[in-house]
């Protein structure tokens, strides 16, 4: 059994801030494959068309038949391992830093035999449950965990490393004024965070679910209005380097198309919102955030957005605001490459329609802000980056990896849509 | 495909001119350095020049980026066969068989093999981290342990198959560090005792520290030429009796337990013309001592899994029954990156030719040379083996 983590002591100022040291980060195109799979934590190999084999290493040719058609696929998390190894000397400072360090070979269920990091609670012979996620160089790797959950199995300080699990770690939720907001400040806590920090814009003026929300321990409420410089610059001069997971709940939507509306104002708020609101916080927690990310058992570990399924393809209804959720969600994108090798994963969690005022005439199903909030709670535990919470995201998020092109006529070609 | 009977021996052929440029633990100087000096002390030893070496073969992990083919303007020459063989610890035995073919077929007069590698401090970890493609994508990753880590789960799956204790490779290990006391060029000086080899510190569990080789710079080399040649030269000598060379062999065994040497040694024999009992001496690869009980089963000194039987019941020392890496191998004279591959190899020259600069083998007649290299995601992909005998006496 891991031991129990322990919650992390608070910190001298004055003690040094260990640099964020990532793991080799250096893959193949293929593998690269690997890696953006692991991202969404599907374990997937590639497999043979021609023969069936499945191949690892990731190839660009199959190692039994040399045919050139492989095809990724999920496969079965089962397999055993069959020798392990304790590291006590390693080239890379990561690693170094972080030893001992174990690893093993398994042979997996579907054929192969991988090195995996291994879960404190496995043995050599043991079957074991592998997992692929990506590591603090953001590259896919392999861990193996014990078959069946065991006592204190998240703090395993291995797998510890590929989550964002929020035990121990202080949040800052960048909007509670909303039903979604709050939503997530419990779950949040439910899931273990420290402490949660409550981003209230306008301050001054009462919101439904106030007192309740400022009445639940381990909150600090912080004024924080995203569409606001001044705002977002001062809450991170006095929070921002406390922050190890923020999720950022600021979401501004109303329907219609360009042509539906009569001129850019609304589109105008929802920029400042979605788009410019997630920049701005990038700019002012981010950097600490990035400089944070092996600060000991609460380093700074994620930044979650909030994304709408329609920003990775339109839908009319919400055309304009999917548009600016588009724009946020490219932000993202590049703000992967802002946080590479920083130890920060870069969730990005899409949702349907949310079951709230701003979505009021559509009908089910809608994603209600609980559901929503355990989602984002659940990619965390995970360590995956991206996730699609609810039917509707679901369903878009397959249709879109089936077919682009395909699923923008089924959501622009009206007569489609019964 | 299968009779391999029409197999050619290398009759005519020698490898002589055996030479060591003395490592050195850490050396600002370049692979160039260290293969150019090998290429000139084979020049002094052998008073041959820049124009009668027509063949050159290069074996190193840190020319980068040239190959062997920029050492040919480096160092003036101008080959008519060259060659640049990236196997690691089969680099040695590999040289030689392509070399002993070429000059066999009149292709060339004489080959110049060399291998010779730089140590810088970063040199160790610059060629781990961008070995091999499948190393890079699924093995750098877990810990990046390097070799130890993949020999580690190798060691540890072998000892689990065959009952093997860290006593019985501790037996190899110690027994080299005697053999190395009397070889100059050996960077470890001090003598290794059985307790020293058990308490050493893990390095990657079961590999302990003396399990490991010490990386270093250095070079080794040797001449392949005609007989006669080296006869008008004044050159001591040994004849190949036969080659063997496998890459990638078993690929389904989960986990390394065997080598390509299992695949093909009843045919490395039968060309050889003699049995393993006639072997005076066996140099093998031996990064880890796995692998060389690995090399003593596949090769056929005795069945698989018995090589901790094997080690337990032979002295491996040079004055023992089973004279074994008798210059202390890697394990006790260091890794000079490919030199590693050439150093069983130019050993066992030295021996047939009673050149040995530490301690001889009495009476060393006929030589087994083993190489084994390139850890690629999980395990050696290279094998390779030579049966030498001296040049003298029936000769």
């Amino acid at each position: 059994m891991v031991d129990a983590l322990k919650p992390p002591k608070r910190k001298d100022p004055l003690r040094y801030t260990r640099l964020p040291l990532a793991p080799p980060g250096a893959r193949s195109r293929a593998a690269l494959r690997f890696t953006a799979r692991a991202a969404e934590g599907r374990l997937m190999l590639q497999q043979c068309e021609a023969c069936g084999a499945f191949a690892y290493p990731p190839r660009d040719i199959c190692g039994g038949c040399w045919s050139d058609e492989l095809r990724w696929r999920d496969i079965p998390p089962e397999g055993k391992l069959l020798a392990e190894t304790t590291l006590h000397a390693s080239t890379n400072v990561y690693f170094r830093e972080r030893l001992p360090w174990r690893i093993g070979s398994v042979k997996l269920a579907a054929g192969p035999v991988v090195l995996a990091h291994l879960h404190g609670d496995v043995r050599e012979g043991d079957d074991v449950r592998i997992i692929a996620r990506t590591d603090k160089s953001g590259q896919g790797v392999l861990m193996a965990l014990p078959a069946k959950e065991t006592e204190n199995m998240s703090d395993d300080k291995a797998l510890r490393a590929l989550t964002c699990d929020p035990k121990f770690r202080r949040v800052l939720v960048t909007d509670v004024r909303t039903p979604l907001g709050q939503a997530v400040v419990r779950a949040a806590l439910t899931a273990g965070a420290s402490k949660v920090f409550l981003g209230v814009a306008r301050e001054w003026t009462p919101f439904a679910g106030r007192e309740a929300l400022y009445a639940l321990e381990n909150t600090e409420v912080t004024p924080l209005d995203v569409t606001d410089g001044t705002s977002v610059s001062e809450a991170a001069s006095s929070i921002g380097g406390k922050v190890d997971i923020l999720i950022n709940t600021a979401q501004y939507a109303r329907p219609g198309t360009a042509m539906a509306r009569r001129d850019v104002v609304t589109a105008r708020d929802e920029m400042e919102v979605n788009f410019f609101g997630a920049m701005r916080l990038l700019q002012a927690f981010g950097p600490a955030m990035r400089g944070r990310g092996a600060d000991g058992e609460n380093s700074a570990v994620a930044w979650v957005n909030l994304l709408s399924v329609y920003a990775l393809s339109n839908w009319p209804a919400y055309g304009v605001n999917a548009a600016t959720q588009a724009a946020a969600h490219s932000l993202s994108q590049s703000a992967r490459a802002d946080f590479a090798g920083s130890g920060v994963k870069v969730v990005n969690v899409f949702h349907g329609p949310l079951d709230d005022e701003e979505h009021q005439p559509l009908p089910p199903p809608k994603v209600t802000p609980m559901a929503l909030a355990s989602g984002i709670m659940t990619a965390l535990k995970e360590g995956v980056e991206q996730s699609f919470v609810g039917d509707i995201a679901r369903d878009i998020a397959e249709r879109w990896r089936e077919d682009p092109g395909l699923l923008e006529r089924e959501l622009t070609l009206t007569k489609n849509l019964e | 495909m299968g009779n391999r009977a029409h197999r050619k021996g290398y009759d005519g052929v020698v490898v002589t001119a055996p030479v060591t440029i003395p490592y050195e633990r850490y050396s600002p100087k370049p692979a160039h350095w260290w293969i150019g000096r090998a290429l000139k002390t084979l020049s002094t030893r052998s008073k041959l020049e820049a124009k009668d070496i027509d063949g050159l073969s290069v074996s190193s992990f840190t020319l980068f980026p040239d190959t062997a083919v920029a050492l040919t303007q480096h160092f003036g020459l101008s080959p008519r066969w060259l060659d640049h063989i990236p196997m690691g610890g089969a680099s040695g035995v590999v040289a030689l068989r392509r070399a002993a073919r070429a000059v066999a077929a009149g292709d060339v007069e004489v080959v110049a093999c060399v291998a010779g590698d730089a140590n810088h401090v970063n040199s160790f970890r610059n060629t781990l981290t961008a070995f091999s493609r499948f190393s890079q994508d699924a093995s750098y990753p877990y810990g990046s342990g390097g070799p130890n880590a993949s020999f580690a789960l190798m060691t540890r799956n072998y000892m689990n198959a065959y009952g093997v204790t860290r006593e019985d490779f501790g037996r190899i290990c110690v027994a080299q560090r005697v053999n190395a006391l009397s070889f100059p060029h050996a960077l470890m000086k001090k003598p290794l005792s059985m307790t020293d080899y058990l308490g050493a510190r893990a390095v990657a569990d079961p590999v302990h520290l003396f399990d490991c080789v010490m990386p270093c710079a250095g070079a080794e080399g040797f001449l392949v030429m005609r007989e006669e040649n080296a006869r008008a030269l004044g050159l001591p000598f040994a004849r190949i009796l036969s080659t063997t060379e496998r890459h990638n062999a078993f690929p389904d065994d989960p986990i390394q337990y065997r080598g390509g040497w299992a695949l093909d040694k009843d045919e490395f024999w039968a060309m050889a013309g003699v049995s393993p009992d006639a072997v005076d001496l066996f140099e093998t690869y031996d990064d880890y001592p796995v692998i060389v009980m690995m090399q003593i089963e596949d090769l056929g000194f005795c069945g698989k899994g018995e090589a901790a039987e094997f080690v337990r019941s032979r002295a491996l020392t040079v004055d023992g029954d089973f004279p074994h890496n008798t210059s202390g191998g890697q394990l006790s004279v260091g890794q000079a990156g490919a030199a590693g591959g050439y150093l069983g190899l130019v050993e066992a020259v030295r021996q047939l030719t009673g050149e040995a600069l530490g301690a001889q083998v009495e009476n060393a007649k006929i030589a087994a040379v083993s190489g084994f290299g390139m850890i690629n995601f999980d395990r050696g992909l290279c094998t390779a083996a030579a049966v030498l005998v001296s040049g003298g006496g029936d000769g």
